[in-house]
Order: C-alpha cells, then structure tokens, then sequence
C-alpha cells in the first residue's frame, strides 16, 4: 500500500519522535533495543497511540494482532520495513 | 458527634491560578470576564466568558495533558493544592481513612466534541484511546484518587451547578459516618466551547453584554441579563476534628451543617421552596440559629429570574440580617466548580473576617430588600455564614460553615 520506502535509520527516527509526543520518551533513550512496556514505560492505551501515528507516518497497516509481536523498538522498524515493501 | 473542620484550600480560577491569588482578586473586586477571541466564537449570540486566569499547562506536564480532560487537569491542581497546603505530605495518612468526593456538572464535554470531530473527519481508528477515561463524568475525581492515594472511597457526585457543594455534603457525611477521616472534596469544570454555549444561549439564560465583558455578570442589578459561562476547580480538605487537633493543623472553619433538597417541580425552573427548605435544613443539622449567620454567599447567577427568588428565600429562611454576596459577579458561573469556590470565599470570609464584594451592583433591583456587599469588600467578625448552590435538575445544597 506504501509508495514511500523510508531507510532504518528514518524509522528509528520516526518512531522516536512519535514516542516523545505521545509518551514523553526521551528521543536518546528510544534505539532499537529498548523495549516499548518494560524500558521505555508505554503502557497499553499510549501504544496504540503510538501504532496509529506510526501507520499515518509510514503508510502502513499494523492490525492489531500483529502489535502483540512488537516488542522492542527494533521489532517495529522491522515490521514497518518489510510492510513498506 | 463528630466534628468536621477545613484543613485545606484549593483553587485555579478566572482570578488566579491558585487560592491567595483567587482571594485577592475577589477582595479586590476584579471581573474574570473577558470576551471570546477565538475564531469558533465569531458566530456566536455570546461572546464573553470567564477564561482561567493561569493555563493549567504551566502545572500539568505536556504529555499528560494528552491523558486528561481539561475539567481533570484543573481538578488535579486544586486537589494538590490544598491537599499541600492542609500540610498533609507530612500527615503520615492512612490511604484507606482518606476519601474523594469530586464532581464536574457536564464532565469531558470539551473530549467528547474534539474527538467527534476526529471521528467525523479521520474515521474511528484515530480516536484517541484516553477517550473514555477523559469524559468520563468521574473522571475528575478518579484523577485525583489517584494522585493522592484515596483509598477509602472515590464519588463523582454530578448535580449541574450544585455538583460541588453536594460533594462537600457527602465529604461530610462520609466522616460523620467514619468511613474516612480525611476527604478532599470539591469540583471541576471546564466546558468554555461552542456546543455548550450555544445550548445555554438558546435557552435565553446567558448574558448576552458583549461589548462590556466586566459588567456582563451583574446578580441583583435593574439591568443583568444572564450569567456568564466560568471554567475553573476549587478543592477543600475536610477533616475529623480530633484528627486535626492531632497532628496539629491550622484550621480555617468548621463544616457544621449541609442541607440538601430536590424540587420534584421542573426540570430547570427552580420552586423557592426547595431552597427554603434547603437552608433550614442546613442550620437544622449544624445546630446554628438563623440570627446567627452573619453572611450568605448567594447562588445568584445574575439570571432575571432566579436571583430574586433566591432573596426570597433567604429572607424568609434565614432572614433579613445576613450580608449577602455573590462571588459571581467576578468569577462568572462556575457550574459544577462554582459550590466548592464558593465555599472557599465563604470559609476564607470567616476565617478573615471579610465579606469579598458583589461588582456591578449599580442600580439594584427594586425588590432586593437585604444587605449587599456591593461594589467594595465588607470587614465583618462572623460567627457562622451560608453558601448556597442551586442545579438544573431541582438540586438545591446549603452549607453552613463556623468559625473555628
């Protein structure tokens, strides 16, 4: 569905910003180890906070049973990666 | 019998951003009123209303406020407020003896048009997840709760513009009847948008002064026409007497009694008579004789209507001594909050020994026939003195503070 395909780099990037506005994450702490509910303190409504500004930003879908399975920072840049095509 | 004093105050208001400053403003007799520069508002019958002088963000993080309804966020620094200035942060309180009672009259209003809008306009996967939690109508108090580690029980009692002196009623019922010890109770509201405005202009009830925002709320006067919408929270510690004594607290008065009655009449006409009864009530349970209370801070709303009847009945249930005021005239109509401020400008009249004025009083009406503390602030030694809060709905509360 996406016409945009962003490097790894400039998803990390993305989702650091997102995560800075709807969760006051520090934009230093969010790299890809981190993961979102233990380290980087998202609880579960932010995260779909997180997941919709995330698909607007990327143009990608992310059904909600897939969202279980994103874990850290790094899962979901995979996730949008491979989603971009 | 158990005792019930006022430990703390609370307060974010179109005076001021806190209590001393709220206290002041009203001393001074400054009008909170200004007009509605928005762009929403260009189209509107009324144009005024009495804006919060301090934007709750100077207090409120900016990624909570994602999370809370403005009504919460204004809710929470009042809590906090006097929750810090009844010097409970050493008080060493048991969770399960502190209870909340917080109301808002109309809840999340302002949530549930904006994310309407988001629905309309994005579709349903981009309405925000914090939705529900932020219009729901306890919201308010559930925040609160929370912050302070309320275990002894949570209310949201909702009654329209009598919301919050209801939840200083039931604040006191709930330690009369032990279940707490300590209770933070008042109200919030923050509805300043145009649904909510254009619903109470089209019911005729709003002032409609709009090239002269600071004389718009004028209660008694020849020439009011209307109240003028107010957002705002005020918040008070009430407190078991002998728990106070015990730790030491300054106590600014005592709750003694609280009245509370319904019309079964009309759904926004007021009958006099629940009022009376209200007032009667509440001296009735605070054992204070009517010739005791020296000063009723009145619900006078500056409607046409409601103002006179409410002189009536104050006339005839308490007399014609009291030195009346309304806050109103400054502050405009705080709805679910406006019980809870002005409780605060009646126990701070107590514990000063100061009436705070009623502005714009400049041609009375022929029928006002009771003392108005009109135009300037009014040193008075009070014994005991009476706030009054009437809601749409028949609801009518009186409180009867003493002095400590």
């Amino acid at each position: 569905m996406s016409t945009v395909k962003n490097t790894r780099e400039e998803i990390v990037e993305g989702l650091s910003e997102i995560l800075e506005e709807v969760a006051g994450v520090d934009p230093k702490e969010a790299t890809e180890d981190k993961s979102f509910t233990e380290e980087l303190d998202v609880d579960s409504l932010s995260m779909v906070e997180v997941v919709v500004a995330a698909e607007e930003r990327f143009g990608v879908k992310i059904p909600d049973d897939d969202v279980q399975s994103l874990k850290t920072v790094g899962d979901a840049v995979s996730y949008i990666e491979k989603a971009q095509g | 019998m158990t005792d019930v004093v006022v430990t703390g105050l609370g307060a974010t208001t179109p005076l001021g951003g806190d209590v001393p400053s709220t206290w002041r403003a009203l001393l001074d007799g400054v009008s909170g009123v200004g007009a509605l520069t928005q762009e929403w508002a260009a189209e509107l019958p009324v144009r005024i209303a009495a804006q919060l002088a301090v934007d709750p963000g100077e207090k409120i993080p900016r990624v909570r406020q994602r999370r809370l309804d403005r009504s919460e966020q204004i809710a929470l620094i009042a809590a906090t407020e006097a929750f810090a200035d009844a010097g409970m942060a050493d008080a060493a309180l048991d969770p399960e003896r502190l209870g909340v009672c917080f109301g808002s009259g109309i809840g999340g209003a302002i949530t549930l048009l904006e994310q309407d809008d988001i629905l309309e306009e994005k579709g349903p996967r981009r309405v925000s997840p914090h939705t529900v939690p932020m219009l729901m109508p306890n919201g308010p108090a559930a925040w609160v709760g929370l912050e302070l580690g309320a275990k002894a029980g949570v209310h949201a009692p909702t009654s329209a513009c009598a919301t919050s002196s209801e939840a200083l009623a039931w604040g006191l019922d709930m330690i009369k009847s032990g279940r707490a010890d300590v209770v933070v109770a008042g109200g919030a509201e923050a509805v300043v948008h145009p649904l909510p405005i254009a619903g109470f202009a089209s019911m005729k009830a709003m002032s409609t002064r709009n090239d002269d925002p600071t004389r718009a709320s004028r209660p008694w006067d020849r020439n009011r026409d209307g109240f003028v919408l107010g957002e705002g929270a005020g918040a008070v510690v009430l407190e078991r007497a002998d728990h106070a004594a015990a730790r030491g607290a300054r106590v600014y008065a005592r709750l003694a009694g609280a009245g509370m009655t319904s019309d079964a009449f009309d759904i926004v006409q007021p009958d006099p008579d629940g009022g009376i009864r209200a007032m009667r009530m509440a001296m009735r349970l605070a054992d204070v004789a009517a010739t005791d209370i020296g000063h009723v801070n009145a619900h006078a709303t500056s409607t046409p209507v409601g103002d006179m009847g409410e002189v009536r009945g104050i006339s005839e249930a308490v007399g014609t001594h009291p030195v009346l005021t309304s806050t109103k005239s400054m502050t405009g109509h705080l709805l679910g909050a406006a019980g809870a401020v002005e409780s605060i400008a009646v126990i701070m009249a107590l514990y000063e020994g100061v009436i705070p004025p009623t502005i714009n009083l400049d041609e009375p009406d022929d029928a006002l026939n009771l003392d108005v503390a009109a135009h300037t602030a009014r040193k008075a030694e009070l014994t005991a003195a009476m706030n009054n809060s009437f809601g749409f709905g028949g609801h009518n509360v009186s409180l009867v503070f003493t002095k400590s």
